[in-house]
């Protein structure tokens, strides 16, 4: 008996507001343990939320990027449980009336292109954080109230590489959409994976189980296989499945139990008495559809068609929105989109690969590197030499001009410069000189490689070649 | 002259005039609540009185006063004050200190307010005797063996008493007007959402008010203006209600109502006859499920507002190894028992299909009753009814909740559609109950039209001064 996996993710992103979704409090990552509180996110008696309109613009882009239906008339649950981490002991979310519905996203997984199918996306308030040292638990507030989104997709993954797929190219839209910031490090982004396995071809479904908060893409793709695993060595044994939430142990690899169905929450979720319903207008939802930035998908064909990148290229280039933005800042400077792209995937991004620059704070700005290519492509400077310019910028963060002017770098087009530095070269190396006349002519490349030395690549190396040639031979 | 007697807009004059000073009357009004046996007070704040006194006095003599200013008030112990304990009527907050005030203590600060305590309520707000407080009952100023109506019943048993000249309370299903009922005084529950609710405890968001419970309509209608920054409110008062249309409630007015009120409230309504009002009887069918809707929606309300009572932050701290076991202490001995019945109720109502059987059932009848309502107020200037089926009872009369909870059918109409409401005692009550008590009488009007309620009210106050 074949078992085929099906499963459903629902996907937690934070969104990208200065304040958190019903209060005025910074939702900024980090800071001290309850800096970012006030009575609201704290839950002491008294507070009155009043709705982030960011939050809400924000989520209908969302529901723009993923081709989803927006509601006009949108409204808030209560969704009560105990627990430390959740000071008011509700979580305000959606049920009834979620701000997006339907929508889809297409994914190229296993060779194959296929749309994965969205239940819904709702805005909701995310937890607090608690913190478990030497024996106690400490809860930090800082994250409570943080906006949320939940994106819910239909069952329609059948394999973990689908899921892994489908969560990357989100990431990647909502990035580009200045949604959330997609790091799932910090857990801004962080997925919650429905699992169920059947016999091939059955119609039915088998029972499911949830495993909660995965927040990084390579969790995701072991979780499910584990599980996977798990399901199909139980089924095999002839033993049933127990609908349960599970969590997934990163360290060994593990799937662990947290709670079975027995023991769910009844979270009796009511409206919100405090946060009246929200109708949206036409226009507001057309004004927020047009602040939506350009999503990847359409940089990429502007990419391919009117820069004429290579498509693999320009997928390098797409992949961190930072570098796609540097890329489209370097070339409104230098309009050389060829160039530059190359510039970026062939020295750029091996400098961050190696660790010698990271993208989030290069000491020089877009500017200046295209002005660095661009003294290439006029011919002033000699192409071998930017790799060594653009460490030197990464190193001293000063301006390619002055690192050329200060280094002599620049292409020396008057070739007497050149014959005095090769004289010069000539001078300093007698017994070469005399051997290569001796017929000793492997010495060429000795003589050949101080000049080049000497002139750090300010001449073209045929020019080199010749004049050296000449003054060997014709002196 | 004894200031405690005088009402709000009396001593106000009398201030500004210079006849007397802020340190005499807050002096004369704490005398009286420290030596008063009725429990209306959980704090007495007898040091930032005096401090504040001071700050009000200095305004009277730069000429910066305020109708507010330097007069002696009470708070009500759901309203949060920054460095005074909130108790909440509860032993979970025994020993509460918020860190904040609530937007409406601000306000009253900016105007040099003079708060003198916070008062004795239900626990949570959940009860309308009193009785439920963790600080004990409050007595009826008018009997001592008689309760003083709730939930905020040393609001309405301290301005009654003279133990201060006029109080901030909240109403949720009634719990300013029934106790200003109960005690014989003007309670006034706002239209749903006129004054900002940060900073009061919430029992149920949807229908929580903050309101005043003052000597008189007019009182009401000062507070009201300083509370909210428009000057409206007192716009009306003293003006005649020649041609005005009222309405009697018919619902409201059947067998069930103590034949004593409801002499009370014909009476009262002869007599706005008598001063041009046209009055006539008209149905409010909907009003049959007012109090079951009522239970029902702000119980699962409640639930939710007082789930944020665990023990973790602040209040009191369970015992065990789990946090379970903590928090189920922490609440089992917490909270008192009309709260917990409450939360039963609450978590029953909204548990699986509940939802749809009791909760969604609730938001249809509230919605039909506020249809119906404001159908009325179109074509009526007020809606009158009594403001309780009786005076205020025994102190021993045993906690028949089924009873108690029914009702409550006299003030829950007016909160399921956010209406304002003023609760004022009827003309000649006097006359009608032995021995003498109290008697309310309700003024339900348009949403945002406290004016013409408190203009009538103020008409029925001139009437029983006669």
């Amino acid at each position: 008996m074949k078992l085929y996996p099906t499963i459903g993710l629902e996907t937690h992103a934070e969104l990208m507001t200065e304040s958190k979704l019903f209060c005025s409090c910074s939702a900024k990552f980090g800071g001290e343990e309850n800096e970012h509180c006030c009575i609201g996110c704290s839950g002491f008696p008294g507070a009155i939320p009043s709705l982030n309109k960011k939050a809400l613009e924000l989520i209908v882009r969302a529901g723009f990027a993923l081709d989803c239906k927006i509601s006009r008339f949108t409204k808030w649950e209560r969704k009560n449980y105990f627990y430390p981490d959740l000071p008011a002991a509700y979580q305000v979310s959606q049920m009834e009336r979620p701000v997006c519905v339907g929508g889809g996203l297409e994914i190229e997984a296993g060779g194959e292109t296929k749309t994965i199918r969205l239940n819904r996306i709702h805005l909701e308030e995310d937890a607090g954080k608690l913190n478990h040292v030497g024996g106690k638990s400490l809860a930090d507030y800082n994250r409570t109230g943080v906006p949320l989104i939940e994106i819910v997709t239909e069952p329609d993954f059948h394999s973990a590489e689908e899921v892994v797929a489908y969560v990357e190219k989100l990431r990647q839209i909502l990035q580009y959409g200045d949604i959330c910031d997609g790091k799932m490090e910090q857990g801004s982004l962080r997925c919650d994976v429905n699992i169920s396995l059947a016999p091939f071809g059955s119609e039915k479904l088998g029972t499911r189980t949830e495993i909660k908060n995965l927040n990084s893409i390579k969790a995701i793709g072991r979780a499910i296989a584990a599980e996977i695993e798990r399901q199909t060595d139980l089924l095999e044994n002839g033993e049933a499945i127990i609908q349960q939430t599970l969590r997934f142990d990163d360290a060994t690899g593990e799937i662990i139990p947290m709670r079975t169905k027995e023991d769910a929450h009844d979270y009796r979720y009511f409206p919100d008495p405090d946060i009246p319903p929200v109708v949206l207008s036409e226009e507001e939802i057309e004004r927020f559809r047009q602040a939506l930035p350009e999503l990847p998908g359409i940089r990429l064909k502007r990419y391919v068609n009117d820069f004429k990148l290579a498509e693999k290229d320009a997928v390098i280039i797409l992949n961190d929105k930072r570098v796609s933005d540097f890329y489209d800042a370097a070339v409104a400077v230098h309009n050389n989109p060829k160039t530059l792209a190359n510039f970026i995937v062939v020295e750029l991004l091996r400098r961050v690969n190696l660790g010698e620059a990271d993208m989030g704070a290069l000491p020089f700005s877009p500017a200046d590197f295209a002005d660095l290519q661009r003294s290439v492509d006029e011919g002033k400077l000699n192409r071998d030499v930017r790799k060594d310019v653009l460490r030197e910028m990464l190193e001293s963060g000063k301006s390619p001009g002055q690192i050329c002017d200060e280094g002599d770098l620049w292409l020396k087009e008057d070739s007497g410069a050149v014959e005095a530095v090769i004289n010069k070269v000539l001078e300093a190396n007698p017994k070469a000189v005399e051997q290569y006349r001796n017929g000793e002519v492997k010495v060429f490349g000795f003589l050949m490689g101080q000049a080049s030395k000497e002139l750090k690549g300010s001449a073209a190396p045929a020019t080199v070649k010749n004049i050296l040639e000449s003054k060997l031979k014709g002196e | 002259m004894d200031l405690t007697k005088l009402s709000l807009k009396q001593l106000n004059t009398a201030l500004s005039e210079r006849q007397i000073s802020v340190k005499e009357v807050v002096g004369d009004y704490l005398e009286r609540a420290k030596q008063s046996d009725l429990n209306a007070y959980i704090t007495l704040t007898e040091e930032t009185a005096l401090q504040s006194a001071q700050t009000a006095q200095k305004l009277f003599d730069s000429g910066e006063s305020t109708a507010l200013t330097g007069i002696p008030c009470s708070i009500k112990d759901n309203i949060c004050t920054a460095e005074i304990k909130t108790t909440n009527g509860s032993k979970m907050l025994e020993n509460f200190v918020p860190f904040y005030d609530a937007d409406l203590i601000r306000t009253l600060k900016s105007q040099g307010f003079v708060m003198l305590g916070k008062t004795n309520m239900d626990e949570f707000a959940m009860g309308n005797s009193n009785r439920t407080s963790y600080f004990g009952n409050v007595r009826n100023p008018h009997d001592r063996e008689r309760v003083s109506g709730g939930s905020s019943g040393g609001s309405a048993a301290a301005v009654a008493a003279d133990l201060c000249c006029y109080s901030i309370g909240t109403d949720t299903g009634g719990s300013i007007r029934q106790p200003a009922a109960y005690c014989g005084i003007t309670g006034l529950k706002p239209t749903y959402g006129r004054i900002s609710r940060t900073g009061v405890t919430a029992f149920a968001g949807s229908f929580d008010t903050v309101g005043p419970l003052a000597k008189t309509a007019e009182d009401c209608a000062i507070i009201m203006e300083a509370l909210t920054g428009e000057k409206s409110y007192a716009s009306k008062i003293g003006n005649g209600i020649k041609g005005m249309k009222i309405a009697l409630i018919k619902e409201l007015f059947t067998e069930n109502v103590d034949v004593n009120v409801r002499e009370s409230v014909s009476q009262t309504l002869d007599f706005l006859r008598s001063q041009g009002a046209q009055v006539e009887k008209v149905s409010l069918p909907a009003l049959d499920y007012a109090a079951p809707a009522y239970f029902t929606l702000a119980s699962a309300e409640g639930v939710s507002a007082l789930s944020r009572f665990d023990g973790v932050k602040y209040g009191l701290r369970g015992e065990g190894a789990t946090y379970d076991e903590r928090l189920r202490d922490s609440r089992t001995r917490g909270l008192g028992e009309e709260v917990k019945r409450r939360i039963m109720l609450g978590n029953f109502v909204l548990s699986g299909e509940n939802m749809n059987t009791y909760f969604r059932k609730g938001l249809a009848i509230r919605q039909q009753i506020t249809r119906e309502f404001n159908a009325l107020l179109n074509d009526y200037d007020v809606a009158v009814s009594p403001t309780s089926s009786r005076s205020a009872f025994s102190l021993d009369e045993p906690g028949d909740f089924v009873k108690i909870y029914s009702s409550t059918l006299y003030t829950v109409p007016m909160n399921l559609a956010g209406l304002p409401c003023v609760s004022t005692p009827g003309v000649n009550s006097v006359k009608f109950d032995k021995p003498y008590m109290p008697i309310g009488v309700s003024l339900t009007g348009r949403k945002f039209d406290e004016a013409t309620i408190l203009q009538v009210a103020d008409c029925i106050e001139r009437g029983r001064n006669r």
